[in-house]
């Protein structure tokens, strides 16, 4: 039997929990959406009044049935296409129909989709590229010296400055007849990748030049091999900053990918605010707001994802990780 | 029969901005195999150095290390150290901490089931199987320690090389931890040099006691046999004249033949104060 100590003392801890935990961020929320919407009809542009809460709801549910009628249109489409390949097969025999694709106007949530992918690959390609040239630097100083630079420099420069020529070099030398990407894809893939690797480059570097000194005696006593050095003392070790830079790039690469679609008008989230913002119905402004929210909540996604992932890999389960 | 190892004239100098500072002057040093020598002095008298030439981790600007006649060249596991902060690396278990050492110097010499048998034999030498698969944060500082002696052993070295081993430790664990290396020694009789500041610890464990005088440029100043039979109980030896009168001869020589005169600065009161206590206590 529990004593009613234990159970009062385990009310409290579950009272204290639900405060902190759930009560406090919802009363945050109300307060946020009460300003919001007080604020919002306050604020007049020529599409209207700036959008509240309602509106933005509205818009919400509007993409979400356009997105089902699209569906809808799609199965259909492909189905007609089906009944004729086979009512032609019927009359003759030799006949091979091709299913051709959908060629339906994306909507909002098959752009999420492609930003998704377009930041997750190009985000993947920058860890490759940095975690490794990363551990290179962070070992050896004279390479270190002699890269450092030419990282600066590259370090702060915006995503707008590199889309011209990263889509020329793309168009000049992806010349393909039955291409495996589109042009589009590469073109905000690198861009994304030239823009968030640096965090990661950097994070990574300090991370592995800061090795205890201690157990890098151990190596030495042990004679440990260049490879088994890195990969049992160095990388462990390093993993808690290049935690820290990965999760850095991913938010740089998010916000990089946003940009570059809306300035090069590549599918995805940008793009779907820019054509609303050409668009310029009473609907737009609200229809943005939308993919504003929705671009802050798979931001945030991304960054729990890159925790979950951390907790796992990180030895020190005692530190704490926010 | 040569000796075992041979500290042989090493003198050693760091660069400063202000110049080459010479920290150890002409250290000569002969130990033969099995035997258990401690190196005592002031802080700051660079005997952690000469641990870190004998390990290798540092080169001797003058003088060489001869190891069974032969010229010591880099650190190596055949001189396995047990450094002060025990050093496990954090994201292994003691099991895989102990494994990385053998796997290193056994690799080619012993099968899986070998390796697996002789880690485990060391983590028994140091009472440690229960924690077998603890991370290091998991376990107490006198326990890191063990793990950390049992690392060393599993290299199997010629020479046993302690960092002041017990330093971090409280007062309790760190006699246990004395008493459990003194079983291990009697097993193994590996030879064995411990840098350690505690004189009771250098007249327990060793027999003989290396005195080094204060930097900078500092030697050896005296050396002291230590003739006490072993098993060695630290109750029946607190009453031992023969102890009192050892200990009393490495304190005379560190607190009136090599006293440390700390530096007294005007500017930093506080320091003066606790620069006197200490002389007060001495």
């Amino acid at each position: 039997m529990i004593s009613s100590v234990t159970m009062t003392a385990l009310k409290d801890k579950i009272s204290a929990f639900s405060v902190k935990g759930i009560l406090l961020p919802v009363f945050g929320i109300l307060v946020f959406i009460l300003l919001w919407q007080v604020g919002a009809s306050r604020v007049h542009t020529s599409l209207g009044e700036f959008p509240g809460p309602v509106v933005v709801y509205e818009q919400w549910n509007s993409l979400v049935a356009e997105h089902q009628r699209e569906r809808v249109k799609e199965d259909k489409f492909y189905v007609r296409q089906e009944e004729r390949i086979a009512e032609r097969q019927a009359k003759d025999p030799s006949y091979v129909g091709t299913l051709r694709d959908y060629t339906g106007k994306p909507t909002f949530f098959d752009q999420i989709f492609t930003s998704l992918y377009t930041v997750l690959a190009g985000f993947g390609l920058a860890s490759l590229i940095a975690i490794p040239l990363g551990i290179l630097i962070g070992l050896n100083r004279s390479v270190y010296s002699a890269l450092n630079p030419v990282i600066q420099v590259f370090k702060p420069v915006s995503p707008l400055a590199w889309l011209p020529l990263v889509t020329m070099v793309v168009s000049a030398s992806y010349v393909s007849d039955d291409p495996m990407f589109s042009k589009s894809f590469l073109t905000s893939m690198f861009t994304v990748t030239l823009c968030c690797m640096w965090p990661t480059l950097i994070n990574t570097a300090v991370g592995v030049a800061a090795v205890e000194k201690d157990l890098l005696n151990v190596s030495k006593v042990l004679r440990l091999g260049w490879m088994t050095h890195v990969m049992k003392i160095v990388i462990p070790s390093a993993i808690p900053l290049m935690f820290t830079g990965l999760r850095l790039s991913l938010g740089i690469a998010w916000m990089v990918l946003i940009a570059a679609e809306m300035l090069a008008q590549n599918p995805g989230l940008g793009k779907f605010v820019w054509d609303e913002f050409q668009n310029g119905s009473s609907n737009s402004l609200g229809r943005i707001m939308v993919a504003v929210l929705m671009i802050g909540f798979i931001g945030y996604l991304l960054d729990r994802v890159m925790l979950t992932i951390q907790r796992f890999v990180s030895w020190d389960k005692t530190q704490i990780l926010r | 029969m040569a000796t075992h190892l041979d500290i042989s004239h090493i003198s050693i100098e760091f660069p400063t901005p202000k110049g080459p500072f010479k920290a150890l002057d002409n250290v000569s040093l002969k130990i033969e195999k099995g035997e258990f020598v401690s190196l005592i002095g002031h802080s700051g008298c660079g005997k952690s150095t000469v641990l870190n030439i004998v390990a290798g981790l540092y080169d001797a600007t003058e003088g060489g290390i001869l190891l069974d006649g032969r010229e010591v060249k880099g650190p190596g596991p055949e001189r396995a150290v047990v450094f002060q902060n025990h050093s496990l690396l954090p994201w292994l278990t003691s099991y895989q901490n102990v494994e990385l050492a053998v796997k290193q110097v056994f690799r080619k010499t012993k099968s899986k089931k070998e390796m697996h048998d002789w880690i485990m034999h060391n983590l028994e030498l140091v009472h440690m199987t229960h924690a077998a698969d603890k991370r290091p944060d998991e376990i107490s500082g006198g326990m890191k320690q063990r793990v950390g002696i049992a690392r060393a052993l599993a290299m199997e070295p010629s020479v046993l090389l302690m960092d002041e081993p017990f330093g971090a430790l409280d007062a309790l664990t760190r006699a246990h931890l004395q008493d459990s290396l003194m079983e291990i020694q009697k097993d193994l009789n590996n030879t064995v040099i411990m840098i350690t500041h505690d004189v009771d610890e250098a007249v327990l464990l060793s027999d003989r006691i290396v005195m080094m005088t204060n930097g900078p440029a500092a030697t050896v100043g005296e050396i002291l046999h230590v003739d006490l039979e072993r098993p060695r109980e630290r109750l029946a030896l607190a009453n031992d004249p023969r102890y009192v009168d050892y200990r009393t001869q490495v304190l005379t020589f560190l607190y009136e033949k090599q006293r440390k005169v700390e530096p007294i600065q005007a500017t930093a009161k506080s320091k003066t104060v606790a620069a006197s206590a200490k002389v007060a206590n001495a």
